[in-house]
């Protein structure tokens, strides 16, 4: 028995000698200041291989949207590089449509899933566009970033929020996205009808009257597909577009307080929902 | 190999697996074909096939009579679309479709003396016609499948060079429960199926036909065999009652004994499946070149007043057809298509389209308000009726922890095609099959998201 246990032993030694794959230590250190959320915000597959292409100078610290500041300055003091500071994204929604101002057309049972109901007849809301409420956003997130307010709309947490994606493709509508905090100007709404056919489904929703066209600087949107389009980054984003909307489809967003309407908006005293002749 | 037979249940003329739900059709199976009127304006979408969307190639405000191409193909797969009515184009926009999109479409105001006459187009003569000419006549004709799939039919039709079809296989089943559509079109349209069989036997070089009827429609298979024409190579076969065999692939097991391989189609096995209705439109419309302004549909359902199989223009809006036929006070649900694979709909402002088959209105009495699911007990029922020879449970226990790739990788998930017998099993009431399509649609979404890049 003796005998076999050093036979076993020395094709251990053996093995590990011969077989032994150099990997670079700095991989492992590296990998603990790492928050190990695994979300692949920065692109790769997890945490680890993050820290390898850290490691081997692909990506720069300031890629991981989940690491604090301090985590991310001493990995880059460890491994001698620059921060790579990004700006913080977050993901946001393209719909005000909640339960207050926008109508259902028929009544939804079934799977609790935006995607399920979707996949019946485009699901239970007025607008074909419109957030469905029924969270699967919500579900998929990993960080706890987003609840639905009491109607039923998806609000996200900037500061929890990572930017990771999950949501965005969770999305059956493909009203997430992921923006800079400094894309002030935004549209809350994806309705490519117009008009009175808008309205019909939805108060706040964008008839595409064009007047934030008109208001903006030169350039900054153009009215594509019955919406506005805001070209960030070609012309300065100024407040005065939004003042005109009618329905406030255009909103400022205020990192602290959230989306602003324009002063001219149609003001929304619903509390409860909205409710018409269901048909 | 007599054992082996009987063990694998092969000495019946079915399938196996599969489910028995009550069939009620005694309701609108006896009652022929109706005429429906014009409604003021048709709706038309310019996506009521699978494929690509077809091009409208008329203005705002011209003048169109009955038959005219408003549309043409917008591609290979694709098919145009004609005027069910004469009348003005009011509007070309989107309009709401079955789907839950938005989609192009063509407001068509009717004339208020609009008779049914349709415009005549050019002949495809049985004759002298090439097989690749009827190909491009049942195209131009706008003919897709009007079982429900509407997927275009010159596309199924067309025999790869390198695949040979050995029996052209039409489709009468009807499992779905409440429809009698094919079952009125066999019983009153025998002469266009024959004639329909035989430009497909020309256009797909098959050398005969077999005609799958379900028992349940003997009168049907009756009156088709006492009617054929001696020349005709067409042998009807009745298949026992069970659904779905109306599904191509179970039809095929159960008329010729042959299995469609896993992510296969029908031709692997040299067969071409076609449904009876759209036999019989090819039979009626390519002898006089005219496009489909019409379809067969059973409008039917504990809900509806003038139950029936009424010819209804395509492009017809579902409200004109409820005010048509009457409907209950309580109605609570309408369905298009039947009540297995039909798709409930969420808006009554869309119009009927070339693939519906059946319009299914529920009262409250009959609509359960939401069941209550309750944890998979692993009875099996769902395997016992997955005719796909999948597992139902399995692949809900993934489907609820998103292991989407997973069953696409090794459950065969993309095999499923929604029959929703295991759903229509299940004791827990679990929604099995609408997990499976969210499954779907998320594979789908992910394959497409890494093909572009």
């Amino acid at each position: 028995m003796g005998g076999l246990t050093l036979l076993l032993v020395i094709m251990l030694i053996v093995a590990n000698k011969k077989l032994y794959v150099f990997e670079d230590p700095r991989i492992d250190v590296v990998n603990d200041l790492l928050p190990q959320a695994n979300c692949g915000a920065c692109g790769k597959p997890g945490c680890r291989p993050f820290a390898e292409a850290l490691v081997s100078g692909e990506l720069l610290p300031g890629k991981c949207s989940v690491n604090s500041e301090e985590g991310q300055v001493a990995i880059a003091e460890y491994l001698g590089v620059s921060l790579g500071a990004e700006e913080k994204q977050v993901a946001r929604l393209a719909c005000a449509g909640g339960k207050n101002v926008a109508i259902n057309r028929a009544n939804y049972h079934g799977l609790d899933s935006c995607r399920g109901a979707a996949l019946i007849s485009g699901g239970e809301k007025g607008c074909f566009y419109g957030c469905l409420g029924h969270g699967d956003c919500k579900v998929v997130c990993d960080f706890d970033a987003i609840h639905l307010n009491e109607h039923g709309l998806p609000v996200i947490d900037v500061d929890k929020c990572t930017a990771c994606g999950d949501c965005v493709e969770a999305c059956p509508k493909a009203l997430l996205s992921i923006q800079p905090l400094s894309h002030h100007l935004w549209v809350a709404c994806k309705n490519l009808e117009f008009g009175d056919q808008v309205l019909e489904d939805c108060e706040v929703g964008c008839t595409a009257c064009g007047k934030c066209a008109v208001d903006a600087s030169d350039g900054l949107i153009a009215m594509e597909h019955q919406l506005p389009v805001i070209q960030y980054g070609k012309a300065v984003q100024n407040r005065e577009a939004i003042d005109r909307c009618a329905s406030g489809a255009i909103v400022w967003w205020d990192k602290d307080k959230g989306p602003q309407r324009g002063k001219e908006s149609r003001k929304i005293i619903r509390k409860g929902e909205k409710r018409v002749g269901l048909s | 190999m007599q054992l082996l037979n009987l063990l694998f249940n092969r000495h019946h003329d079915t399938f196996q697996h599969g489910i028995h739900p009550p069939e009620h059709k005694e309701d609108t199976r006896d009652m022929a074909i109706r005429q429906f009127s014009f409604a003021p304006v048709v709706v038309l979408p310019l996506v009521q096939h699978i494929g690509a969307p077809s091009q409208a190639v008329v203005r705002e405000g011209q003048e169109v009579s009955r038959g005219q191409l408003l549309a043409t193909a917008g591609g290979y797969v694709s098919v145009p679309v004609h005027a069910p009515v004469s009348g003005t184009i009011r509007k070309i926009a989107n309009v709401p479709s079955a789907s839950g999109k938005m989609v192009p479409g063509i407001f068509l105001e009717a004339f208020p003396f609009s008779g049914q006459e349709v415009m005549e187009g050019t002949p495809v003569d049985l004759d002298t016609a090439s097989p690749e000419e009827i190909l491009k006549g049942v195209q131009d004709a706008g003919i897709v499948g009007l079982g429900g799939a509407a997927f275009p039919t010159h596309v199924k039709l067309k025999v790869p060079d390198d695949k040979h079809c050995e029996v052209l296989l039409l489709n009468g089943v009807e499992c779905e429960p409440f429809l009698t559509t094919d079952h009125r079109v066999m019983l009153e349209q025998a002469e266009d199926i024959y004639m329909g069989v035989r430009y497909l036997l020309k256009a797909t070089g098959a050398k005969r036909a077999i005609i799958g009827i379900e028992a349940n429609k003997q009168n049907a298979a009756d009156h088709l065999n006492a009617h054929l024409p001696k020349d005709l190579p067409l042998e009807v076969k009745v298949v026992p009652v069970k659904y779905p065999q109306g599904s191509e692939k179970m039809l095929i097991t159960s008329t010729l004994g042959l299995e469609v391989p896993s992510g296969g189609l029908p031709i692997d096995v040299g067969v071409v499946v076609v449904n009876v209705a759209t036999t019989a439109e090819i039979g009626r419309l390519l002898p006089h070149g005219q496009g489909i302004q019409e379809r067969v549909v059973t409008i039917t359902g504990p809900g509806v007043k003038k139950k029936g199989n009424y010819l209804i223009p395509i492009g017809t809006p579902l409200r004109y057809v409820l005010e048509e036929v009457g409907v209950e006070d309580n109605i609570s649900e309408v369905y298009l298509g039947g009540p297995m694979m039909g798709m409930a709909v969420s808006n009554l402002d869309i119009s009927i389209t070339k693939g519906t088959s059946g319009i299914l209105v529920f009262t409250d009495k009959e609509v359960k308000k939401q069941q209550k699911v309750y944890p998979c007990i692993k009875c099996g029922a769902c395997v016992e009726a997955c005719p796909m020879f999948l597992n139902p449970s399995q692949l809900g226990i993934l489907a609820k922890n998103e292991a989407y790739q997973e069953m696409a990788d090794h459950h065969n998930l993309m095999d499923c095609f929604e029959c929703g017998s295991c759903s229509y099993e299940c004791p827990s009431h679990i929604p099995l099959v609408q997990q499976f399509r969210i499954a779907k649609s998320m594979v789908r979404k992910r394959k497409s998201k890494a093909h572009a890049n």
